[in-house]
């Protein structure tokens, strides 16, 4: 029996049966559907996360306060334990590195804005006038900070849309005066929207000068400095040249940390993809499900036609073209449930899409190969033993069953 | 040297613990064009005996030579080989592949054999206009009447042109008149040279055959001959 001859007596022989084939069909498509789309949903999620710190900017490097080592007791254990703060000067001699194109100290905190009567819990940003730069972020109307030395307390405001919409409403904010604490401010810009990364929100933020929320909250310490490196490759030399010159700008001692938004997005990349392989593992249960079925519909196949088994034998057939043509039919089956369950996966995601339009829910390639190509090598692993059954049949006893 | 030669053949089953001796040392000649007759009440053997000139069962001890080929020690796959090119079958109840159309039904031996697609539908065309089918080449069997079906079954069994042709009652599911319709087929064919053996319980069937060959408890009992022996 020629491949072609094999394959389309297999189709006929499925399609014979039609409500049988029908939900096989289905038990096999839910199982690549569900991998398909919980892979996109995994994935879609791993991808949010990388495209929130992108949103962050290019070539970024974040030095924070204090550092986590893991090892025992070392001599700098007995000299100090708690680490330097993080000041202006820091960030200001960061500048004059030359891989160092603008540096953004940050303090954050939290503190009440009012206008007139009304009152509301806002999150204050001190920052400097390279922020905006270093985010990517815009200026809807009026100015940003103004550039002058980090240690000046001008007493200026940059408000979020957001806020400028519940204070204000209709009315002009700029040139208002606020209450930010127990400090009057005018306000000189609004931020521009959709400004969003690491869970900020520039839309409900309220940026002062760095100076002028150390005021407010009466410290000298910085929460971050964001350091913009001259391009990429940069990123490397520029890291050890910031540990290099704060080292020696506090008694050679490594208590802070800088990180890179690459070595961050790493480590999230890793976490999120190990995510959605679990996610995978546990949808590939269902595969295993229903290749336990194609080999139950196909055991059921071969008894139900145990008489055409022992016809076909009669007439010549090989035990090999038997077995041959119930393994196709075996293998059918599954890749009629591999498509439809691609296509029904991919609406899955769609529909994920469409109603969180902000996870980018696309299965990723290799899920989608994976899960086809487990659906066939199940389908077609569970079906040799059917097929062998039915070419092991005795055609005497086949041909007395009608 | 004869096309069909049994020698000392028993075919033993084992049911539980009683053993039947379906076959009792039969040993039997035919001729290639010969038409023989296999007659006997219900348990005497012939069905075994078709199946095993049908090379479907194999006997316990006893030698079958095929056209001067020993056949009995063949694999499964090689036998299949003989039944393809060499032995026709046509079953009391046809047993035809419900799926299928008559013109698909006629073809799957052509098609097990792997004959490419164009050769089949030219001898398919052919077969279906010999045994007067044309107008139905593409219906179902269970849109098919009895003598019908059993004219597809034929057309199917003598597609590959086969040396001899096994019938099992092949009149057995049908009424009188289209019986003899069916006779009359298989007598043609066996006049135009191909061996043809049925087993019967019919005797006017049997009456007709040149050559009956009686069977009781597995062993044959009377071996008759009539009219002229073929050449």
């Amino acid at each position: 029996m020629s491949p072609a001859d094999t394959l389309r007596f297999a189709t006929r022989a499925a399609l014979g049966y039609p409500l049988r084939t029908a939900l096989m069909v289905l038990a096999m498509s839910i199982g690549v559907a569900a991998v398909v789309m919980l892979t996109a949903l995994g994935d879609g999620a791993r991808r949010y996360v990388v495209e929130e710190f992108s949103a962050l900017g290019a070539n970024l490097l974040i030095v924070l306060p204090g550092r986590t080592e893991t090892g025992g007791v070392n001599p700098g254990s007995f000299v100090s334990s708690t680490p330097r703060d993080l000041t202006n000067d820091d960030a200001a001699a960061l500048l004059r590195l030359p891989l160092v194109q603008r540096v953004a100290p940050l303090t954050v905190g939290n503190s009440e804005i009012s206008v007139g009567g009304r009152l509301r819990e806002v999150m204050v940003l001190g920052t400097t006038a390279d922020y905006l730069g270093i985010r990517g972020f815009g200026v809807a109307g009026g100015q940003f900070l103004p550039r002058e030395d980090f240690g000046r307390a001008t007493a200026v405001a940059v408000i979020g849309e957001t806020i400028r919409a519940e204070l204000f409403g209709n009315e002009n904010a700029i040139g208002r005066m606020i209450r930010l604490g127990d400090r009057r401010l005018r306000v000189i810009g609004i931020m521009g929207p959709a400004g969003r990364g690491l869970g900020m929100n520039s839309d409900e933020l309220v940026l002062v000068p760095v100076a002028t929320a150390q005021a407010m909250f009466n410290t000298s310490a910085l929460f971050r400095i964001m350091v913009e490196t001259r391009g990429r490759e940069a990123l490397g030399p520029a890291q050890r040249q910031v540990e290099n010159l704060l080292r020696a700008r506090r008694d050679g001692e490594l208590d802070f940390t800088v990180i890179t938004q690459d070595a961050v997005l790493g480590t999230f990349d890793r976490i999120l993809g190990a995510l959605t392989l679990g996610v995978a593992g546990i949808a590939a249960i269902s595969l295993a499900v229903a290749g336990i079925l194609v080999m139950n519909v196909m055991l059921v196949a071969v008894t139900q036609r145990t008489g055409e088994i022992g016809l076909l034998k009669a007439l010549g057939a090989s035990t090999g073209a038997i077995r041959l043509a119930f393994l196709a039919e075996a293998g059918l089956l599954s890749l009629a449930g591999a498509v439809a369950g691609f296509a029904l996966g991919h609406a899955g995601a769609w529909g994920i899409r469409l109603a969180f339009p902000a996870l980018p829910a696309w299965p990723p390639d290799w899920a989608v190969a994976a899960a086809v190509g487990t659906a066939l090598t199940t389908g077609l692993l569970f079906g040799v033993m059917p097929a062998r059954r039915a070419a092991a049949l005795d055609p005497v006893q086949a041909l007395m069953k009608r | 040297m004869a096309q069909i030669e049994l020698d000392g053949i028993n075919r033993i089953f084992q049911l539980g613990d009683s053993q039947v001796h379906a076959l009792c040392d039969v040993s039997l000649r035919i001729e290639a064009g010969e038409y023989v007759a296999v007659m006997g009440p219900s348990g005497s053997g012939k069905s075994t005996l078709l199946n095993l000139l049908g090379l479907l069962d194999r006997p316990n001890s006893g030698h079958y030579r095929l056209e001067g080929r020993d056949v009995t020690t063949l694999s499964a796959d090689e036998q299949a080989a003989v039944r393809s090119a060499r032995i026709g079958f046509v079953f009391q109840s046809f047993h035809l592949v419900p799926r299928l159309t008559a013109a698909e039904n006629i073809a799957l031996p052509l098609m097990l054999a792997g004959l490419p697609a164009h050769e089949r539908n030219d001898r398919v065309a052919q077969a279906l206009k010999d045994f007067g089918l044309g107008a139905r080449a593409n219906h179902r069997p269970d849109e098919l009447s009895g003598g019908q079906r059993q004219r597809v079954a034929i057309a199917r069994a003598t597609i590959m042109r086969p040396a001899m042709l096994l019938a099992d009652e092949p009149t057995g599911n049908l009424d009188r008149a289209t019986g003899q319709e069916v006779t009359a087929l298989l007598e043609a064919l066996n006049a135009a040279g191909m061996t043809l053996i049925v087993v019967t319980h019919d005797p006017t069937m049997g009456e007709r055959a040149r050559r009956r060959v009686l069977m009781e408890d597995g062993a044959i009992r009377q071996d008759l001959r009539r009219g002229p022996e073929p050449a």
